[in-house]
């Protein structure tokens, strides 16, 4: 390319866009991903296909632990992977602010590839948008995925019962806080790093072994209390966490502390939370733990009966309602 | 986590809880000052542990919570200047005044940037000398001297577009004016640990004397909140009322004279209302004469518009511990952290969240 950084002529459909997508775009994803045609045609696996989209706006496009290439295929694949389903292909829309580094722009993609290459999926259709400056991040990416959903896999929140255990693939609220610090510049050192993972092998182990699941939420934005609660409202169930097995990690939780926030309002990337029925709780936790990304996994609470609710059990006795945050997570001030 | 763990011990919560029950031939009536101990409390679950051993009522140290809604509406109008960059903490964003919020201000196309310190703002004022940042520099003593620092570093760097809406406010006076009252319930106080860290236990020793009521400087953590009543139930069960420092771990009994030092330089004491209280002699500060160019309300022209009336909110009582924020008819139904009618529910350290959100009552 003879220029260096992103200009509105990359996106005119012009010879400028198609030196992008030539010498940038489709090298980086691998040659054979993405064809010259306007969709791709795909030959379908029997039975039942999950599908999803999602939007990916973080700043720092950059940060400890990832970026937003690696965030865009992991959240799409998670979502697929909360269907019970085996993730198998995505789509990549990108929108870029003129005057974004081209060196970013193949970092992102690298990264996208990377993880797409590492979690068995295929990008296979993409789109390509310039903005101009002021009217972007850098980056937006978009990313659609299609799943294919294993036979007689029902997983259905409703089927939450009294009794069942509530589990926590690993440490909760890692990914807001790593955000917040790299974007607010607080310098903790070392760098909280985010926890953006594929969960899909973690679930596929699940399921495989034969868990009944009843529940699978990836607590993202709202954190876990925003997931419990949905899964609290879907079942009828008052779910009650104990709160001294909750997982968080010593540099999250501090972090936590000084800023006077919640790590369980804070969101995951690489996390998920499932309901099992008490007898299968033992084996779902050692089947998770022997899966990378689920290594930490521990039970964290139980649904009961009575009304919907997310209720925190402190070593004292004393229950405290947990609720939803407003909105974004405000500091304190004192 | 380490420094933290100990003091959130379940077994010592549950035997100090014991001593101080077994301490008290009565239920006493006390006050936490600070919106962090009010937090605290009721994350713990103290108010439920010592339900029938002490009542815990709430003060108002909540530096949100008392900021008038003048000078929320002078905020407002600075955000509609072009030029001006307006920075505060991220709780003061939906604090209702006659005008609306600063949300609404910035969503309206007001800058608005949320800082976690008022140097912060001097790193702007560097970046935009074609800006004027204006610092909305509210909080008790404990973040005077951040913004009594920042007005300094502004001197010495000979910035000239660094402005200050002052709103800082004073705890001794406020509690002297609640003990002053004819309602008054006050039977002991535990003073904020935070702000002796600054001020030392000196400024309390008078209104101990005067008021004959035991202060106890107190902590933050369940296991100091716990340690600071206990000793408080026990100079009331001994009929003494002295000054006691409870959280010497942290608050030396002469504070910190370096930042007391800075405060002293760039600000004065000052009248000022407390919302929900009126008008208190000496319980803000303002800036000195000398630091008078830094003053965003006379370099502006501000003048608020008339001050809207509080509705159904009970805000004012809840802030003087006359009422609690379940008293209120509007409390987790008209008022709700979304909808918030009085600050107590918008801020982190206000009773009525706190309340909301650990109690989960409505």
């Amino acid at each position: 390319m003879t220029t260096d950084v992103v200009r509105l002529t990359h996106g005119g459909g012009g010879r400028m866009q198609a030196k992008l997508l030539d010498e940038v775009i489709l090298p980086a994803l691998g040659a054979r991903a993405l064809g010259a045609a306007d969709a791709a045609v795909l030959d379908a696996p029997g039975g039942r296909l999950a599908m999803t989209t999602d939007s990916f706006v973080v700043r720092p496009l950059f940060f400890p632990g990832g970026d937003i290439g690696r965030l865009a295929v992991h959240g799409t694949i998670n979502d697929l992977a909360m269907a019970g389903a085996r993730p198998l292909w995505l789509t990549l829309g990108l929108i870029l602010e003129e005057g974004l580094p081209l060196d970013d722009l193949r970092r992102v993609l690298a990264s996208v590839q990377a993880a797409a290459e590492e979690c068995g999926v295929r990008v296979v259709a993409g789109d390509t948008k310039v903005v101009e400056t002021g009217h972007g991040d850098g980056v937006y990416i978009n990313t659609s995925g299609v799943g294919a959903v294993r036979e007689g896999t029902r997983i259905d929140p409703a089927a939450i019962r009294p009794g069942d255990v509530l589990l926590a693939s690993g440490d909760l609220g890692r990914h807001g806080v790593a955000i917040l610090a790299a974007r607010e510049h607080l310098g903790l050192e070392p760098a909280i790093p985010s926890d953006s993972a594929s969960v899909a092998e973690a679930v596929a182990a699940l399921l495989e072994a034969g868990v009944p699941v009843h529940a699978l939420r990836d607590p993202t934005r709202g954190g876990a209390v925003a997931a419990l609660q949905e899964l609290s409202d879907a079942s009828g169930c008052r779910l009650v966490l104990d709160d001294a097995a909750i997982p968080v990690r010593e540099d999250v939780h501090g972090a936590c502390e000084i800023l006077g926030l919640d790590p369980l309002h804070s969101a995951c990337e690489g996390r998920f939370l499932a309901a099992v029925p008490a007898d299968y709780a033992d084996r779902a936790l050692s089947v998770l733990r022997s899966v990378p990304v689920a290594a930490g996994a521990v039970a964290i609470g139980r649904a009961e009966p009575g009304e919907a609710v997310v209720i925190r059990r402190l070593a004292t006795g004393v229950e405290r309602r947990v609720i939803l945050p407003a909105g974004e997570q405000l500091p304190r001030i004192c | 986590m380490k420094h933290l763990d100990e003091y959130r011990d379940p077994a010592l919560i549950l035997r100090q809880v014991e001593a101080i029950r077994a301490t008290c031939t009565r239920r006493w009536t006390l006050m936490e000052v600070c919106g962090g101990q009010t937090h605290a409390i009721l994350r713990h679950g103290l108010d439920e542990l010592l339900a029938d051993a002490v009542e815990l009522i709430h003060g108002p140290g909540c530096p949100v919570c008392v900021t008038p809604a003048e000078t929320l509406d002078q905020a407002v109008l600075l955000t509609r200047r072009p030029e001006v960059m307006l920075c505060t903490f991220g709780d003061m964003l939906r604090v209702p005044g006659a005008l609306g919020d600063l949300n609404a201000a910035r969503a309206a196309g007001g800058e608005v940037r949320v800082m976690y310190s008022p140097l912060d703002a001097v790193a702007l004022a560097r970046e935009h000398p074609e800006r004027e940042v204006v610092l909305l520099a509210v909080g008790f003593e404990t973040t005077a001297p951040a913004a009594a620092i920042a007005v300094l570093q502004a001197e010495a760097l000979g910035l000239a577009n660094l402005l200050l809406l002052v709103s800082h406010s004073l705890v001794p006076p406020a509690m002297e004016a609640l003990l002053a009252d004819p309602d008054n319930r006050i039977q002991g106080f535990l003073a904020a640990g935070h702000v002796c860290t600054v001020e030392g236990a000196a400024a309390y020793h008078a209104i101990a004397e005067r008021f004959r009521v035991p202060i106890v400087v107190t902590g933050f953590e369940p296991v100091d909140l716990l340690a600071g009543i206990h000793a408080c139930v026990e100079q009331l069960e001994r009929g003494a009322a002295r000054v006691e420092n409870r959280y010497d771990r942290a608050a030396p009994d002469d504070g910190n004279a370096a930042a007391r030092a800075a405060v002293s330089r760039v600000f004065e004491p000052v009248e000022r209302e407390w919302r929900g209280m009126g008008r208190l002699p000496a319980s803000g500060l303002g800036l000195r004469p000398e630091y008078a160019r830094f003053d965003a309300v006379a370099r502006f022209g501000l003048v608020p518009p008339e001050a809207i009336g509080d509705g159904p909110c009970i805000a004012g009582q809840v802030l003087r511990g006359l009422g609690r924020p379940t008293d209120c008819p509007a409390f987790g139904r008209d008022c709700t952290p979304d909808t918030p009618l009085g600050a107590p529910m918008v801020s982190s350290e206000g009773a009525c969240a706190a309340y909301l959100h650990y109690r989960g009552e409505a």
